[in-house]
């Protein structure tokens, strides 16, 4: 029970990931018809944006120590922050919770990259074959991925999350189980709590906003939205940039989770396509949904009990239950008609 | 009386006597094996290859090949300080090049992939000419390279490879490794172990599921429960997990008082930091300490953790903080050329270079059954780590190994580990048919 509860924990906070991804790649593919390939590299890009902060903030006075020489002959350093030497303890703070405020900046950041993104390359390729979009996106996802590990080199970059959040949680207790037995690390909790609060506030955007009730006539009926006099177009864009801010979120808030590095993107990309066709291309629910049940399948599937019976199966499952579903479902757990079938 | 008759057998047996008596005395010297070999080099320079990872995920630990090679090449050409060639016991390389001929290299990119490794090594030797091919950071890859230089007829001196299957079972004759492996690992940190967590152990493996983690896995298990411990369970992980957590969770309810983490590269960052989130470095099992441990350290690798490495052992082939002169010329050339501390990724390929030129330096030929006749059996000391020999039997360096520990308060970035022991390398020698494998013949590639 113990092991199980663990591991529907697992699934969650990684699920919650998927689905964050997986909601910005249906939305946009509902919107634009475009299958964005370089979403996973706006994981990624968020990712950056927390590590770009956190190397602002931890930005040194240098001063050179004649006294004690470095092994290789040179003045020692001595570094500190200057958050700290300006600011004192309250700077050692803003530099603890860098992961938080990250996020702050991460969306102004992420809806630009977006926009520009949509405006200066995906739109041309609006009215093009499938292929030619993925390609396209694709290409776009390594060149920003060749472009991160330039700036901030191959290897992971540990980004701490803030010592009040980096303990663990004792969820045994809260469902009746003996204390000690089931405890988990707070801040994957936080994660979890974290991608169900920007998932709530997306559909709560998407649903009960003007432009929401816009974006989803245009997702249902992009011509007949257009010729009611409304500039379908512009309200796309800006759904590209929700897109990214989505995306760019889930990899700032992932990063004491997963230590970033430029290749992150690629790792959850192919998932999360998964995680699209599986819940139905082009259906927020079904991302949504999707996402958590493939994170907590995958969590499952790796359990030695499990492994035990079915060797290796922990490498497949995802896309063993892909086949399944999309054989008993062709369009995906809550696909909707029309959406890619022409 | 003898009759003196000439026909065609006879002026053939006497013509190749006579040519075989006139040739003996010119065939221990430099000219005469020098002739007929792959990639004979010509003019005046000679041409080495390095190919390291350049792209992908341990292209932070191949760019510090590469600074490394270059500073090498710029000491064989007798630039530069001179670093290790100053305390390198052999005194063969004058900082005159090799065999009269100036060091030039070609580069080539490995990806961390064993075909794209092949490739760019294929390029090198085929199009570029080079003599040797040096460098890399994963043993599949060294071992693929390895085998093409075999074919191919050039001399192959390993770079970061730490499986022992790269000098164990898939051994070529014209393959060197310097660089240490698991088996070495696994009878250096034993003692260290037992002497900090006891002898009454349970441990728990999670090991990166290709060529290196089965070995990791192997040694450490067979160390280990020959002091005593019992093994929980030992789990595969896929290469490039990423989030290990459904691997962790495990092992908080299994039993297990050691997590063992047979990863390396950013499985080794991921494994480690999300194991210490979930509380295992402060936990208690048994009545003990829950321990870590980590069986390969390399500090690039280990500043990609931060804090998470404080207080867990492991083992590594060489430290920047090492006080013998060797190291201290090689961290002292190292970092004025470059600003900070060589990795140990670096140390074994600048050494390795050295040991190539001095090899060819001193057989007077670059041929490789000539350099390789000269490695074999070597004997130095100079270049780090101690006295150390290339036992001829297997090509595989044997020296001190290090054992060292995350350090609790570093002074800076790059003081991560801490030497906690040099394990002598009586301690982890062991016989060369133990690890199976057939060197074969030499191939000179013509």
């Amino acid at each position: 029970m113990d092991a199980i509860l663990l591991q529907i924990l697992n699934g969650l906070d990684k699920g919650g990931a998927y689905a964050l991804i997986a909601l910005g790649l249906t939305i946009i593919f509902g919107t634009l018809g475009v299958v964005n390939f370089a979403h996973g590299a706006l994981f990624m890009l968020g990712a950056f944006c927390a590590v770009s902060v956190k190397a602002v903030l931890s930005l040194e006075r240098v001063v050179e120590d004649p006294n004690q020489l470095t092994a290789w002959g040179t003045p020692m350093e001595i570094r500190t922050p200057f958050v700290e030497v300006w600011f004192g303890d309250f700077g050692a703070t803003i530099l603890d919770y860098s992961v938080p405020v990250s996020i702050l900046i991460a969306i102004p950041v992420m809806l630009l990259i977006g926009i520009a993104m949509e405006r200066g390359l995906v739109r041309f390729f609006y009215k093009r074959a499938h292929a030619d979009q993925i390609l396209v996106t694709f290409g776009l996802a390594i060149v920003l991925q060749e472009i991160v590990k330039a700036q901030f080199g191959a290897n992971p970059i540990p980004q701490p999350a803030p010592e009040a959040a980096s303990g663990m949680i004792d969820f045994g207790i809260m469902v009746g189980i003996d204390a000690g037995n089931v405890v988990y690390p707070a801040w994957r909790l936080i994660y979890f709590v974290f991608s169900a609060v920007v998932i709530g506030a997306v559909f709560a955007f998407l649903q009960f906003t003007t432009f929401g009730m816009v974006v989803r006539a245009g997702m249902a009926d992009r011509e007949t939205v257009g010729l009611l006099g409304i500039d379908i177009d512009r309200r796309f864009t800006i759904v590209f940039g929700i897109a990214a801010i989505v995306a760019g979120l889930a990899g700032a808030m992932y990063t004491p989770i997963l230590s970033p590095d430029y290749h992150m993107g690629m790792d959850f990309l192919v998932l999360s396509f998964v995680v699209v066709v599986v819940g139905g291309m082009g259906s927020l629910t079904g991302a949504v949904s999707a996402g958590f049940l493939l994170g907590i399948l995958q969590s499952f599937a790796s359990m030695n009990e499990v492994k035990d019976i079915l060797p290796g199966i922990d490498q497949i499952i995802i896309y063993l239950i892909a086949v399944v579903i999309l054989l008993v479902r062709p369009r995906g757990l809550m696909g909707r008609k029309g959406v890619m079938e022409h | 009386m003898s009759k003196f008759e000439i026909n065609r057998r006879g002026l053939l047996k006497s013509t190749a006597a006579a040519g075989a008596g006139l040739a003996l005395p010119t065939m221990f010297t430099s000219s005469a094996w020098s002739a007929g070999y792959l990639n004979e080099p010509k003019g005046s320079t000679v041409t080495f290859g390095f190919n390291v990872p350049q792209t992908g995920a341990y292209a932070d630990e191949g760019a510090d090949e590469l600074r490394a090679y270059e500073l090498a090449v710029e000491h064989i050409n007798g630039e530069g300080d001179g670093g290790m060639l100053n305390t390198f016991s052999s005194k063969a390389l004058q900082g005159n090049g090799v065999n009269g001929k100036k060091v030039v290299f070609v580069t080539g990119d490995t990806q961390t992939k064993s075909d794209a490794a092949r490739a760019s090594a294929k390029r090198m030797i085929e199009k570029d000419g080079a003599i040797m091919i040096t460098g890399g950071s994963s043993s599949g890859v060294a071992i693929a390279v390895q085998g093409l230089c075999q074919d191919a007829g050039v001399i192959f001196m390993a770079g970061l490879t730490h499986s022992n299957d790269t000098t164990g079972k898939d051994k070529r004759a014209n393959g060197f490794r310097h660089f240490f492996n698991t088996e070495m690992s696994g009878a250096a940190l034993a003692p260290v172990l037992k002497n900090n967590y006891g002898s009454d152990r349970v441990a728990y493996h999670l090991t990166a599921d290709y060529t290196w983690g089965w070995s990791q896995e192997g040694s450490i298990k067979k160390y280990t429960e020959a002091l005593g411990w019992k093994t929980a369970a030992a789990v595969r992980t896929p290469l490039g997990a990423g989030d290990f957590s459904q691997y962790i969770t495990p092992v908080l309810n299994s039993g297990a008082d050691v997590l063992v983490l047979n990863h390396y590269g950013r499985d080794m960052v991921n494994s480690l930091t999300q194991a210490v989130q979930f509380g295992l470095r402060d936990k208690q099992v048994n009545g003990k300490d829950f321990a870590i441990v980590v069986p390969l350290y390399s500090r690039l690798m280990a500043q990609g953790a931060g804090e998470n490495v404080k207080g867990i052992f492991g083992s590594t082939n060489w430290h920047w903080s090492l006080q013998d002169e060797g190291s201290k010329a090689f961290v002292k050339s190292f970092g004025q050329k470059y600003g900070f501390p060589p990795s140990q990724a670096a140390h074994t390929c600048y050494s390795q270079a050295i040991l190539y030129a001095d090899a060819c330096q001193r057989a007077g030929t670059f041929m490789p059954s000539g350099v390789g006749a000269a490695l074999e059996g070597f004997e130095f000391d100079g270049l780090g780590n101690g006295p150390t020999e290339y036992r001829a039997a297997d090509h595989q360096c044997f020296k001190d190994v290090l054992v060292v520990k995350g350090k609790e308060n570093p002074s800076s970035k790059f003081d991560v580990l801490e030497v906690v022991e040099v394990t002598p390398r009586a301690q982890v020698e062991y016989p060369a048919d133990m690890l199976g494998g057939e060197l074969g013949p030499y191939n000179n590639g013509a």
